[in-house]
């Protein structure tokens, strides 16, 4: 089997809409939920999230691609520049039929179909805009990726709620390992701020009003997210022979089912989701130093989250570090395990553990290190990133320097 | 006041029982309902009654609303109609 490692990554966060951002305000510990300023909040009872900011798309497409963009796609697409541009290569060689392009979405084009809808609904118009379909569709951001840099191999999206970036990059490490492809780029986006969206989220009662503050007694629910962030994993036998800058390496992952509840988390699903990844990975828990925690902030996650912890990880689990970046860049959905993985690999490399933010006091129910509101300088050796999402999908990957 | 009749008929049709299975005495968790089914439940209510209930189950410190008992349920919806519809109270 190979090896596989990461050459490329691209963020569009409310961390920042580069990597060298991101890192910078994942150090400082600011939190990026605040008021919603891109959307209208009257008539919502949610007003907060994180939102990325100085996102201009006409600085990004031409006039010509912009119409049939969907924010998800125009945040995937500038993601995806950076890490490729970082990973060095070009793909219109050959290479781009033994390149995977995998990405996980939430709900892909959510802007573009609450907008349709309202023409129709709301303002009576008689017809759709013709770019709605290819707009929405839950694999467009995908599609002009692989259009974009001539990745002619194996591509699709990968829906599982809040696990679905996750799932993605999994599946990408390893068709990389197996051989099937040599690279992939993979990863995940989101943009979900509509009225509509937010008035289903505000339905099921976990969100919190003031601010998300995982693992805190005081939490009171989630804030939602939004971004991509974009991956190149490459055969590693293949980046050392070209002489590439390898950002980390990808260790092994693991999957699993609850088949239990739609909404609630289990435990037992979480604990063989972590197990069955050190396990891929051939880490022992002592070998892990951080744990990028899925860490949503409600009552039921970050208690069953602990205590699967507490039992994936034995008596490490006092030791190791754990945190929440939702603290900071909210809940991206469906792209949350792509910018946590990006979080936790940025960690790796600049020596630090990042915070949980808005932490206000201990809950004896959540009873680990949870780095609360500041970044701690540590030399992560390996590390995992957590994604738990609604319907039971469990998906965690691991990494290594 | 609001119609009891309303409250325990929304009660009965979540839980999938009979009417008269449900009084103002009976315990949510007796009746089998998951927080997702408390959820829909809360929503039913509020069509009803045209309230906002300030339910939050994710709210560690919920100064909102929690059901014990249908009675519970009985006693939030009284109020929630007499502060947000004066008009329909008394």
């Amino acid at each position: 089997m190979n090896r596989v490692v990461i050459t490329g990554l691209g963020v569009v966060s409310p961390l920042g809409n580069s990597v060298t951002e991101m890192a910078a305000t994942l150090k400082s510990g600011r939190s990026a939920i605040g008021p919603l300023t891109n959307i209208s909040t009257e008539g919502l009872l949610i007003k907060i999230g994180a939102e990325v900011r100085g996102f201009d798309p006409a600085a990004h497409f031409t006039d010509k691609q912009l119409p049939i963009l969907d924010r998800c796609s125009q945040l995937a697409l500038v993601a995806a520049r950076q890490a490729v541009a970082q990973s060095g290569l070009g793909f219109r060689n050959g290479l781009g039929a033994r390149t995977a392009t995998i990405l996980g979405s939430g709900v892909g084009g959510m802007n573009t179909l609450d907008e349709s809808f309202h023409r129709i609904y709301a303002e009576g118009s008689k017809r759709a805009h013709p770019f709605t379909v290819p707009k929405l569709m839950i694999s467009a951001p995908m599609s002009h990726i692989t259009i974009e840099h001539g990745l002619t191999g194996p591509s699709f999206t990968v829906a599982s709620a809040c696990a679905s970036a996750t799932h993605a990059v999994g599946v990408a490490f390893q068709m990389v390992r197996s051989g099937a492809v040599d690279v992939a780029v993979t990863g995940g986006t989101e943009a979900v701020f509509t009225f509509g969206a937010i008035k289903g989220w505000e339905a099921l009662r976990v969100m919190a009003s003031e601010t998300c503050r995982p693992f805190s007694k005081s939490r009171s629910g989630m804030v939602l997210g939004e971004g991509a962030a974009i991956f190149v994993l490459e055969n590693r036998e293949r980046a050392l022979a070209r002489g590439a800058a390898i950002v980390a390496e990808v260790a092994g992952c693991g999957m699993s089912s609850d088949a239990a509840d739609i909404v609630l988390p289990s435990v037992d699903g979480a604990i063989s989701a972590m197990t069955a990844c050190l396990a891929d990975a051939g880490l022992a828990p002592e070998d892990v130093d951080y744990i990028n925690a899925h860490g949503t902030g409600t009552a039921a996650n970050d208690v069953t989250e602990t205590k699967a912890i507490h039992a994936a990880f034995g008596l490490h689990a006092k030791k190791v570090a754990v945190s929440s970046t939702k603290s900071m860049h909210g809940h991206a959905l469906g792209a949350a395990g792509a910018i946590e993985l990006a979080a936790t690999v940025i960690a790796m490399r600049e020596g630090f553990v990042p915070p949980t933010a808005n932490y206000a006091e201990p809950d004896p129910e959540c009873d680990l290190d949870y780095v609360p509101n500041e970044a701690r300088p540590a030399e992560i050796r390996a590390a995992i990133s957590n994604s738990f999402a609604f319907g039971g999908h469990n998906a965690v990957i691991a990494v290594r320097r | 006041m609001v119609n009891e009749k309303d409250i325990v008929e929304i009660v009965s049709k979540q839980a999938k029982v009979e009417a008269d299975a449900v009084k103002s005495e009976t315990r949510l968790a007796d009746l089998d309902l998951q927080s997702i089914d408390i959820v829909e439940l809360v929503f039913a209510i509020e069509e009803k009654f045209d309230i906002e209930v300030p339910y939050a189950p994710s709210d560690q410190n919920a100064a909102g609303i929690s059901f014990k008992t249908v009675g519970d349920i009985i006693n939030a919806v009284n109020d929630l109609v007499a502060k947000q519809h004066p008009e329909k109270a008394g």
